[in-house]
């Protein structure tokens, strides 16, 4: 097995060029990720399931909900969305429990591009980033021109990190190549500025087998992430397709020593939920991928579900709504 | 002028489509009910019922993989072909059982007819016994019966053409091959049964018979390794339980000697004993991890 | 650091086992007679859990004349009134599913993950499904009115203990016959607590009769003269011994038996699933089940792949304490059945094969093995030929479907199989050729209430599950 380097160092790209036989053309690009093993719905809903069923409780749940905490880009998507609202949303980020100062960080705060400069002002000087949401996010659907400047604003405004969106009417339409490098060209824009986590909205690729294809296909394009979903559509982030891209990344990491990160988006809003995925990264890809360099959730309402989990766990009693904040 | 001089028929086994002699050069007297003389059956060895094993067993493959539209129409092909020898086997069953022609034309018209009924069996016999089974999960399910494999069967011993096309034709329509212990002391339409088998389309190795003394033969069909079933209908009580005990060696499937009106109307229960049910699963799953409603 | 998993123990408090019982003959708990009795211990601590009793031939007979005495009335019943017993003891089943969960657990060694997810859900379905047959029996494909056997002499394993209960008890009491059931020597509880549950659904005494003890009580029941029908699962060796015992009498007879099942992977398997097909087939139960998946046949061309993506998984499996809500992997159920699994693994490496298991760390006291594969496995090898009934897989290779078939085959058992392909026609094919009488394509051990199993050629005959179930238990 090759030595590993982190997609968003200066090694991948040498490595990625190893497998430049898979992406030199559109029918070798679709000959490889039709090559790819197929997946089972029924055998791989089963194992997330089995995997659910773990029992996670005292210090294991205490270490568990510190580091879900820990991996949560705190989200918030609106048309809504106010410099008021997003800088609150900051604050939380960089102090989620204000009567409990051991608690972490959270890992981002996620917002629009427009949005960055503002919460950048919040978290300076803290080690929690800022995430945006660039490339004409949800629908995706914009000239390549206009999604590059959506990102190089974002960028600009001081974004670590770019969550953009595929192409999904290109992958539905069986370009391939077209999705590939459109991720290349707006990994291109974050150059070594900041990092790029690739969604797919799987629940618009709708089957198990696309999702797979499509993590190959960011993979192959140099995502640092890959991300199931954007939160805006009737299926997110699930226990399946999550394993599913866990493995995806497992066998990448096989294959060429790259190590590429997963988030799941999206309708995560328990702790019973949150821990159920590290559970899945644990048993999955285990402990190289336990921390915010490489998992991520993409969630809202989860951490205050999580702090008062963990106010129960710290105090014997459970807690209530109005003992976390409303952010 | 004179009466004309018959021609005697030599009787021989049925092994393999082919019609040979003992192995062992014995042969013994078959007499009609009065005690005249009929003719001189090969007497079989247990080395003749291992070849018909061998016979038997390399025939499973091709009869199970037949269609069983095309069993059915072999099958229909035997009873087209006795039809036309009606007459023969009328006069053997006569001498054989002590019967009136008129008698013995109602066995052997019963036997014909037999043929055709397990004709129509083989191509429905499977929707009888198999199902598909709601399995609490997203899984499709479903049963389909198997032919056991090589069946041996001891054939009744007083009806001797009417008994025997009863145990040989449901252990055959299902796709099973037999190697058949004809009745020890009426063996002759058995043996002239092989004749007809081998002219109406029925794979060599389908059907073999052996004539000759059950206890001597028995035992090794029933201890055989590589026979998967018996049919004991022509076993007495002593012969059957030691059969039986011989058959366990590797779990044969054992059909016990039972009180049978041969002329009476058969169940299912005679295929049915040489079946095996398999049942498969697969995952259905859904139309898209997305949980898409279309 | 790393995420340990805190231990997650199910409660033992649940549970009230006595320290003695006795035999559950004509509705009552009585002593053998001799007043002999045999402890049963937990093989994951050698505890020992209570003292059971050691039924005698005389105790059979008693048990087998409650059962006749109670079939005349019980199978004069109106289907409908057994089929409301039968619901009864299935929601009580369900009712008391945690208590015998940890139950069976304790007395079995079995990972607390598999009774209550598996065991326990299958045992109440089991009696749910045949009390919804006992009043349609006219329907089930075996003429009008149908009739029971009479006395069901039922014998069962320690694998699955309760599970086997039901499949022995709910067919044969939905069809009318009344039962004596011997359950296995080394797990007899779960047998004498579902006494209890007869109790409490008010079954009619001498429906249902339970008889513990060893191998001779077991023997004493199939060659009872009252005996009209024998059931059992278990070895082939005894299986044939039974055979022969019931040889030339009237006894219906029907066995599940041994198997070496053939788990086949072909090139264009989805084969993250094929891996936790893999490791449910044969580390299910420890590998303590006669439908294991403990011959994997892979495609070679795929191998190295596959192994490498096998190991890993069994790397993650977790072994020990049967009650952790965590355990994968528990307790080998018994001395001997332990000591027969590290002969055969033994075997394996004499006779060339290259183990592997991964680094666990195995409990002081109980009976426990490592998770085992074994490579370069041919079919001459003991280990690919005799049932190891443990968590020993044997690796095998193949080139083509025709030599996966035959190899497969290649056996005297014939239970279950697995078929890995992502090709629908490649799959039918297969399974049409497997001498098999279960086949799981795209996954394995799976079981259902509907679902007829058994086996082909030396793993028996007879079907449990389903329809198909009822005709062992009627005189057709």
């Amino acid at each position: 097995m090759p030595t590993t380097v982190p997609a968003h160092g200066n090694d991948a790209a040498g490595r990625l060029k190893e497998l430049a036989d898979a992406t030199a053309s559109d029918s070798a690009l679709r000959r490889f990720l039709h090559g790819l093993p197929g997946v089972d719905a029924v055998g791989l809903e089963a194992r997330a399931a089995s995997l659910g069923t773990r029992s996670i409780k005292t210090s294991a749940k205490a270490y568990a909900i510190d580091l879900a905490i820990s991996m949560i880009d705190l989200t918030t998507l609106e048309g809504a969305d106010t410099p008021g609202k997003v800088r609150a949303l900051a604050a939380k980020a960089v102090n989620p429990d204000p009567t409990d100062r051991t608690t972490p960080r959270t890992a981002a705060v996620c917002v629009y591009p427009d949005m960055v400069a503002t919460a950048k002002a919040v978290l300076a000087g803290t080690d929690v980033k800022v995430a945006s949401v660039a490339t004409a996010f949800p629908a995706g659907r914009a000239a390549l021109p206009v999604k590059l400047a959506d990102t190089r604003d974002a960028i600009e405004a001081g974004a670590d990190e770019i969550d953009m969106v595929i192409d999904r009417g290109a992958f539905l339409a069986g370009r391939y190549m077209d999705v590939l490098e459109e991720i290349r060209a707006v990994k291109a824009e974050c150059g070594d500025k900041a990092r790029l986590k690739v969604i797919f909205e799987t629940g618009e690729l709708s089957t198990y087998d696309n999702i797979r294809r499509a993590s190959w296909i960011g993979m192959l394009a140099g995502a640092d992430f890959i991300k199931t979903s954007t939160g805006k559509v009737a299926v997110n982030a699930t226990p399946a397709n999550t394993l599913l891209m866990l493995e995806a990344v497992r066998d990448f990491r096989a294959l060429t020593g790259v190590q590429v990160g997963v988030k799941p988006a999206g309708g995560i809003r328990t702790t019973k939920d949150a821990i159920k995925f590290l559970v899945l990264v644990n048993e999955t890809v285990g402990e190289e991928w336990l921390d915010n360099t490489w998992f991520r959730f993409g969630a809202s309402s989860l951490l205050n579900d999580l702090l008062m989990q963990r106010q129960k766990l710290s105090t014997g009693r459970y807690s209530g709504p109005d003992y976390v904040t409303v952010d | 002028m004179s009466e004309r001089l018959t021609v005697f028929k030599t009787y021989k086994l049925f092994v393999g489509g082919k019609f040979p002699r003992s192995e062992s050069g014995r042969v013994y007297e078959v007499t009609d009910s009065k005690g005249n003389w009929l003719a001189n059956a090969p007497l079989s060895s247990r080395k003749d019922a291992r070849d018909a094993v061998v016979a038997a067993r390399k025939a499973v493959g091709g009869w199970s993989g037949a269609t069983a539209y095309n069993r059915g129409q072999v099958l229909y092909r035997v009873a087209e072909m006795l039809e036309g020898r009606r007459d023969q086997f009328v006069a053997e069953v006569a001498e054989a059982e002590g019967l009136s022609k008129a008698k013995a034309a109602a066995q052997v018209d019963a036997a014909i007819d037999r043929w055709v009924w397990y004709a129509g069996w083989t191509d429905k016999i499977s929707q009888i016994t198999g199902a598909t089974n709601p399995v609490a999960g997203p899984f499709f399910n479903v049963s389909s019966t198997e032919p056991t494999g090589v069946v041996a069967v001891l054939a009744p011993q007083e009806s001797s053409f009417l008994g025997l096309v009863s145990v040989i034709a449901p252990a055959i329509a299902t796709g099973n091959t037999v190697v058949v212990v004809a009745s020890e002391k009426a063996p002759l339409p058995a043996l002239s049964l092989g004749e007809v088998l081998a002219t109406s389309d029925v794979p060599g190795g389908v059907v073999n018979v052996l004539s000759g003394r059950a206890a001597e033969i028995a035992p090794s069909l029933a201890a055989h390794q590589d026979v998967n079933a018996i049919d004991l209908a022509g076993a007495d009580a002593e012969l059957a339980k030691e059969l039986e005990i011989a058959a366990a060696d590797n779990l044969k499937r054992v059909l016990r000697p039972q009180p049978v009106d041969w002329a009476a109307q058969p169940g299912t229960d005679r295929m049915t004993a040489f079946l095996e049910t398999r049942t498969v699963w697969h995952p259905t799953g859904s139309l898209g991890a997305g949980g898409s409603s279309y | 650091m790393a995420f340990e998993y805190a231990p997650a123990p199910e409660s033992r408090a649940v549970v009230d086992i006595a320290p003695s019982y006795g035999l559950f003959i004509d509705g009552e708990f009585t002593e053998a007679t001799g007043g002999k009795v045999f402890k049963t211990i937990s093989p994951s601590t050698e505890e020992v859990l209570s003292e059971v009793a050691q039924g005698s031939a005389e105790d059979v007979d008693r048990a087998v004349k409650a059962a006749r005495k109670a079939f005349e009335k019980w199978s004069a019943l109106p289907g409908a009134e057994r089929a409301k017993y039968l619901f009864r003891i299935a929601r009580i089943i369900q009712e008391r599913s945690r208590e015998l969960a940890v139950l069976e657990t304790l007395d079995n060694g079995k990972p607390i993950k598999e009774t209550r997810d598996a065991d326990l859900p299958l045992v109440a379905a089991h009696f749910f499904y045949y009390a919804g047959w006992a009043d349609k029996l006219d329907h089930a494909g075996y003429g009008a009115n149908p009739r029971p056997l009479g006395v069901a002499g039922q014998v069962i394993p320690w694998n699955f203990p309760l599970l086997m209960l039901a499949w022995k008890i709910a067919p044969a009491l939905a069809t009318g016959n009344t039962v004596v059931l011997k359950p296995a020597e080394t797990t007899p509880l779960s047998a004498l607590f579902f006494a209890d549950i007869c109790r409490q659904a008010g079954l009619p005494k001498g429906v249902v009769n339970i008889v513990t003890g060893d191998g001779t009580t077991g023997a004493a029941l199939v060659a009872h003269e009252g005996v009209d029908k024998v059931a059992f699962t278990g070895s082939t060796a005894v299986g044939k011994a039974i055979a022969r015992t019931v040889a030339g009498t009237d006894k219906k007879l029907t066995l599940e038996l041994g198997g070496k099942g053939a788990n086949i992977v072909f090139d264009d398997a989805p084969i993250d699933q094929a891996v936790e097909g893999i490791v449910q087939g044969i580390f299910f139960n420890q590998g303590q089940v006669c439908c294991a998946g403990s011959r994997l046949l892979v495609q070679e061309s795929i191998h190295d792949e596959l192994l490498d993506s096998l190991k890993r998984r069994l790397s993650t499996l977790r072994l020990g304490d049967p009650l952790d809500k965590n355990t994968d992997i528990g307790a080998i159920n018994s001395a001997e059945q332990l000591a027969r699994i590290t002969e055969l693994a033994d075997s394996g490496e004499a006779e060339g094969a290259e183990r592997w298991a991964p680094a666990c760390e195995l409990p002081e006291n109980g009976f426990w093995f490592r998770p085992t594969l074994f490579t370069g496995v041919t079919q001459a090898h003991r280990i690919a030929r005799e049932e190891i009934f443990g968590p020993v897989l044997s690796v095998l290779t193949f080139r083509t479907p025709g030599e996966a078939v035959a190899k497969a085959n290649n056996s005297q058992y014939g239970l279950s199989a697995g078929i890995w392909t992502e090709k629908g026609s490649r799959m039918l094919a297969v399974a049409g050729k497997l001498r098999a009488g279960v086949i799981w394509a795209n996954t394995f051990n799976k079981f259902d209430p509907t679902s007829p199993f058994g086996g082909f050629k030396e793993s028996g005959f007879g079907r449990e599950g389903g329809r198909h179930g009822l005709e062992a238990y009627l005189d057709v």
